[in-house]
């Protein structure tokens, strides 16, 4: 069976469940070869990949990946590829890993299909597009399909693969190394699930009203383990840090529920969360756009219905 | 400095956007076309960059005839001249055939500095600023929320998923911008005037060196194979909150099993 190679996406270490959804999708397409680039490879980490259908397990963790961005993972994908005539790559749509797929694209001459929800045989892939209005077919044609796959658009399943580990060495180019980071700056995140993997998001907008009253929002996100996010209007007014933005310019999200609370739902905001498969809307307006995509939606003040709900899941656990 | 800022033509995201039954493109005719939102974030940096350094901003954008309404929009902003790539063959490029069509004619046409969007409302692609410096190797500073040139060194801050990344290159060099960036100005009345006599070049493929087998719908890399309209979501079950709104908001969830 021909490899595929999924790029493991991984923050301090730990598999990101965004990489186990990709190996899920590449078992059915040929066999699973996990690329994992940059620092923090460990046993755990090789055993979890392992665990979800990695055949392989290809480790490049020189100190050019991990100081330079995007370019170095685009020349070792490229590598790899020519080596183990590989099928497919897959990545997830982030914004990083799109990129590295975009510049693969074009070191390889092959087609890339951004923000895929599926696939089909015959690597026909599926995408949600305008917002989640049309649903588009499409499938590369020229090289091997280069696919980013939206965050939890598959549920995985574990199955175990070999997970052999190979080391791979890299000769960055000079040109791979003309962006240098200089810092990484860290702003503080809680111990809440990743916005673009949770299974439950609870966002505020400009309705909430101030940082301090995120606390509401946060609280409603913790009794239901959900992950927070923010409209645009809440992350400009420097409420909340703007990682945590949902939307056209900031996260897309396709989680099982989306509570949105005091957003008006412009069109920018939905093109981060339309896809979310159960939305409740909490507004004071009852011609607030957010409405028509709710399936559920209370009209009250989100200062008096937010508690009272967190209140409400505390006593029903 | 001599600072291109790419500039794209989309469908304003206000009005209902289809794609063709005939040959599966983006249905241009159907919708107002407006300029891409992120781009103007685009031309706002360039043209702050150009005020704090000097040199000219360029416009350039790849799209059909009516595309120069946005190119008018830019220069009215302040852009100096654009350069409008216009060509039957173009019809229907994909990410390769786009970001190729415009390398060649950025190396026609020189830069020190190149300015984009970091993504379209349209296609949403958001890999036109790394394939461009791939094909042009230029190294890249994208997604950036805050850009700063001194000399031959470009310093930018891009956007991660735990806060930033602050990075350093040398010039010449590709740029993207998020929303962060900058507070775009509108064009003022003079500035609408002014851009009437601003030069427009036209470019077709011939002009930029273009090889017609590497764009257009016919030689992309990918294809649409079928599209339909999704399903519309069924109508939810809206609740006026009468001091219970929390209350039968848990309900809901739990008939749903979340709670
Ligand atoms: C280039 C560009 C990119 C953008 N990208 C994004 C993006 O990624 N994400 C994004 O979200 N937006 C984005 N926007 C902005 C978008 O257009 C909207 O301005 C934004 O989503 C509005 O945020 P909001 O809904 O919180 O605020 P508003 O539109 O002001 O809505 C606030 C809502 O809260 C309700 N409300 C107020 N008080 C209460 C209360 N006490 N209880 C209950 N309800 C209350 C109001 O009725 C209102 O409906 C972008 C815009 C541009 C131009
Ligand atoms: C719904 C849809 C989905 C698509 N999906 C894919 C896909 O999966 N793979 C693929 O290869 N192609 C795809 N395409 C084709 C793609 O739209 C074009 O190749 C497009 O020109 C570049 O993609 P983008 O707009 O997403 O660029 P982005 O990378 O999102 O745009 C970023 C910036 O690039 C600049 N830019 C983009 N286009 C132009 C232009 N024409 N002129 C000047 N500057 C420009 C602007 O500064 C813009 O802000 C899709 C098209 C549509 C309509």
């Amino acid at each position: 069976m021909s490899e595929i190679l999924v790029l493991v996406e991984h923050v301090e270490g730990q598999v990101k469940k965004v990489t186990l959804e990709l190996l899920t999708l590449a078992r059915k397409l040929g066999a699973p070869s996990a690329v994992w680039a940059g620092p923090g490879y460990t046993a755990e980490a090789q055993a979890r990949l392992a665990e979800h259908g990695a055949e392989k397990v290809y480790v490049a963790d020189s100190a050019d990946i991990a100081d330079h961005v995007v370019a170095p993972k685009a020349e070792l994908l490229a590598q790899l590829a020519t080596e183990k005539s590989a099928a497919a790559v897959l990545v997830a749509a982030t914004a990083e890993a799109k990129e590295i797929a975009a510049r693969l694209a074009i070191k390889l001459d092959a087609g890339i299909l951004t923000d895929v929800v599926g696939i089909q045989d015959g690597m026909v892939a599926e995408h949600s597009i305008f917002g989640g209005g049309v649903n588009v077919r499409a499938r590369v044609t020229k090289g091997l399909p280069i696919i980013a796959v939206r965050p939890n658009s598959t549920p995985v399943e574990a199955a175990a693969g070999a997970g052999a580990e190979e080391r791979v060495s890299v000769a960055v180019s000079d040109a791979a190394k003309a962006v240098r980071v200089v810092e990484r700056v860290k702003e503080e995140k809680g111990a809440r699930p990743e916005l673009t993997e949770a299974a439950i998001v609870v966002s505020g907008g400009r309705g909430v009203g101030s940082a301090e009253n995120f606390s509401i929002i946060e609280k409603l996100a913790d009794s239901l383990g959900a992950a927070v996010g923010a409209s645009r209007a809440a992350t400009d007014a420097g409420w909340y840090p703007h990682q945590f933005q949902v939307g056209q310019t900031g996260k897309t999200v396709s989680p099982q529920l989306y509570i949105a609370a005091g957003i008006s739902g412009a069109i920018q905001h939905r093109a981060g969360m339309q896809t979310a498969k159960t939305i409740v809307a909490i507004n004071k307006d009852p011609e607030a756009p957010i409405f028509e995509l709710a399936d559920f939606g209370v009209v009250g003040d989100l200062h008096q219905v937010v508690p009272q709900l967190t209140e409400e899941i505390a006593k029903r656990k | 400095m001599n600072i291109v800022v790419c500039v794209k033509q989309v469908p304003d995201t206000a009005t209902e956007r289809k794609l063709r039954s005939d040959d599966k493109t983006l249905d241009r005719d159907a919708a107002d076309g407006v300029i891409n939102e992120l781009c103007e974030y685009a031309v706002e940096e360039a043209l702050r960059l150009k005020e704090a350094h000097g040199g000219e901003v360029t416009v350039l954008t790849m799209g059909p005839g009516k595309a120069t309404d946005t190119i008018r929009k830019a220069l009215a902003m302040g852009a100096d001249k654009a350069v409008h790539l216009v060509d039957d063959a173009l019809h229907g490029s994909d990410a390769l055939g786009t970001s190729y069509a415009l390398a060649q004619t950025l190396k026609k046409i020189g830069f020190d500095l190149v300015v984009l969007g970091s993504e379209s409302t349209d296609a949403r692609t958001g890999v036109l600023a790394a394939m461009l410096a791939e094909r042009l190797g230029v190294p890249q500073l994208t997604f950036s929320n805050k850009v700063e040139v001194s000399g031959e060194t470009i310093t930018a801050q891009r956007v991660t998923d735990y806060g930033y990344d602050r990075v350093e290159a040398s010039l010449p060099a590709v740029v993207s911008v998020v929303e962060k960036i900058n507070e775009p100005r509108y064009p003022s009345f003079k500035g609408i005037m002014a851009a009437k006599k601003k030069p427009v070049t036209t470019f077709g493929i011939a002009d930029a060196e273009i090889d017609a087998s590497q764009v257009g719908l016919a030689n992309s890399w990918s294809e649409v194979v079928d599209f339909a309209a999704a399903p519309p979501r069924a109508a939810g079950t809206i609740v006026k909150d009468e001091g219970d709104g929390g209350v039968k908001t848990a309900d809901f969830l739990a008939s749903k099993k979340f709670v």
